[in-house]
C-alpha cells in the first residue's frame, strides 16, 4: 500500500446569491472533512480563477471533483481551466430533483433541508471518490 | 429627466474555502446586501469572471466595485482587475483581523464568536467604503443603517 498517495483535488462553487450555491459549499466541507478526509482535498475556486500557482498544482493533469450549484458550473469550468485531465461534476441542481421534498433556503447559514440536501450531494460525491480511488485515478 | 440607471456597488468576497478568513468575506457582504445597504449594493459572483459571466464583467468595468479578500493573495481584486476593472476599494480580512487582535476566529466550515464579529465589523468597512464611493451623506448613510432595526 502506498501511503503517500495524493488527495483527490474538490471544487466547491462559490455562489454567494443563491441557496444552491452554499449547498454545494457545504457538500464540500461534508465530503473532505466527514466522509473522505483521507481521500480528498478543498482547493478554493478563488484561487484557480486567479490562477494561483500552488492551486493549479493540485489540479493540473489529475482527476478532480467538481461541486456546482448552478448550471454555469464555474466550479467544473474553473478546473477545466486549470488543466484537471478529467473533472467528476456533481450537480446540486440535479441532487435536488432527486429530493424534491427538500426546499434549501439560505445563504451563510442553511436550513435544516439545506443541510440534508448537502448532505445527499456530499454522499453522491463520495461515490465518485470511491470510484477514482479504486481506478487508483488520484495517485 | 431620463430614468437614469441606479449607481450601485459591486461587491466581490473571495469566498476562499481553505480559510476562515474566506467565509468572514461571505457573511460580511451577505450583511451589506441584505440589511446595511440593500438598495445601494450588488453581489458579484468571483469565479463567473472566469467561467465567462459577461454580465458580471461588463458591470464591473461600468460600476464601481470593492472587493472584499480574505488573505493577502488577493484573489477577488486581482482576479477582478485582470477581467474587468481595478476595483475602487480594497479590503483585507486577515488586515483587519491582525489590526483587532479578534484572536482565533474558527473554521472555513463555521466560524465561532469571533469569526462572527469580524464579519461584522467588515461589513461596517464595506458600508464605509459604499457611502464612501456613492457620496452619501452620514444623514442619508444613518437612515439606511436603520433599516436593520426595523
Amino acid at each position: 500500500m502506498n501511503g503517500t498517495r495524493r488527495k483527490i483535488p474538490v471544487v466547491p462553487c462559490s455562489g454567494i446569491g443563491k441557496s444552491l450555491g452554499a449547498v454545494a459549499r457545504e457538500a464540500a466541507f461534508v465530503l473532505a472533512e466527514d466522509l473522505r478526509p483521507d481521500k480528498t482535498k478543498i482547493v478554493a475556486l478563488s484561487l484557480l480563477v486567479l490562477g494561483d500557482e500552488g492551486a493549479r498544482r493540485e489540479v493540473a493533469g489529475r482527476e478532480a471533483v467538481a461541486i456546482d450549484g448552478c448550471k454555469l458550473e464555474c466550479a467544473a469550468k474553473g478546473l477545466a481551466c486549470s488543466g484537471a485531465s478529467n473533472v467528476h461534476k456533481v450537480a446540486v441542481f440535479d441532487v435536488v430533483r432527486r429530493h424534491r421534498g427538500l426546499k434549501p433556503e439560505g445563504v451563510c447559514d442553511l436550513n435544516e433541508d439545506g443541510l440534508r440536501l448537502a448532505r445527499a450531494t456530499a454522499d453522491e460525491a463520495a461515490k465518485i471518490v470511491d470510484n477514482v480511488d479504486a481506478e487508483g485515478g488520484h495517485a | 429627466m431620463p430614468d437614469l440607471p441606479r449607481k450601485k456597488i459591486g461587491l466581490i468576497a473571495c469566498s476562499g474555502e481553505e480559510l476562515a478568513e474566506g467565509t468572514v468575506t461571505r457573511r460580511a457582504v451577505r450583511k451589506v446586501l441584505e440589511t446595511l445597504r440593500p438598495d445601494d449594493t450588488v453581489t458579484l459572483c468571483l469565479p463567473l469572471f472566469l467561467a465567462g459571466g459577461e454580465g458580471e464583467r461588463a458591470f464591473a468595468r461600468h460600476y464601481p466595485t470593492i472587493a472584499v479578500d480574505g488573505c493577502d493573495k488577493r484573489c477577488a481584486a486581482q482576479a477582478t482587475e485582470k477581467y474587468s476593472a481595478k476595483p475602487a476599494a480594497s479590503i483585507v480580512v486577515t488586515e483587519i483581523a491582525k489590526e483587532s487582535g479578534c484572536g482565533a476566529i474558527g473554521t472555513a466550515r463555521r466560524l465561532n464568536e469571533n469569526g462572527q464579529r469580524l464579519a461584522e465589523t467588515i461589513a461596517e468597512k464595506i458600508v464605509e467604503e459604499t457611502d464612501r464611493l456613492l457620496k452619501k451623506k452620514p444623514r442619508d448613510a444613518g437612515r439606511a443603517a436603520g433599516r436593520e432595526k426595523r
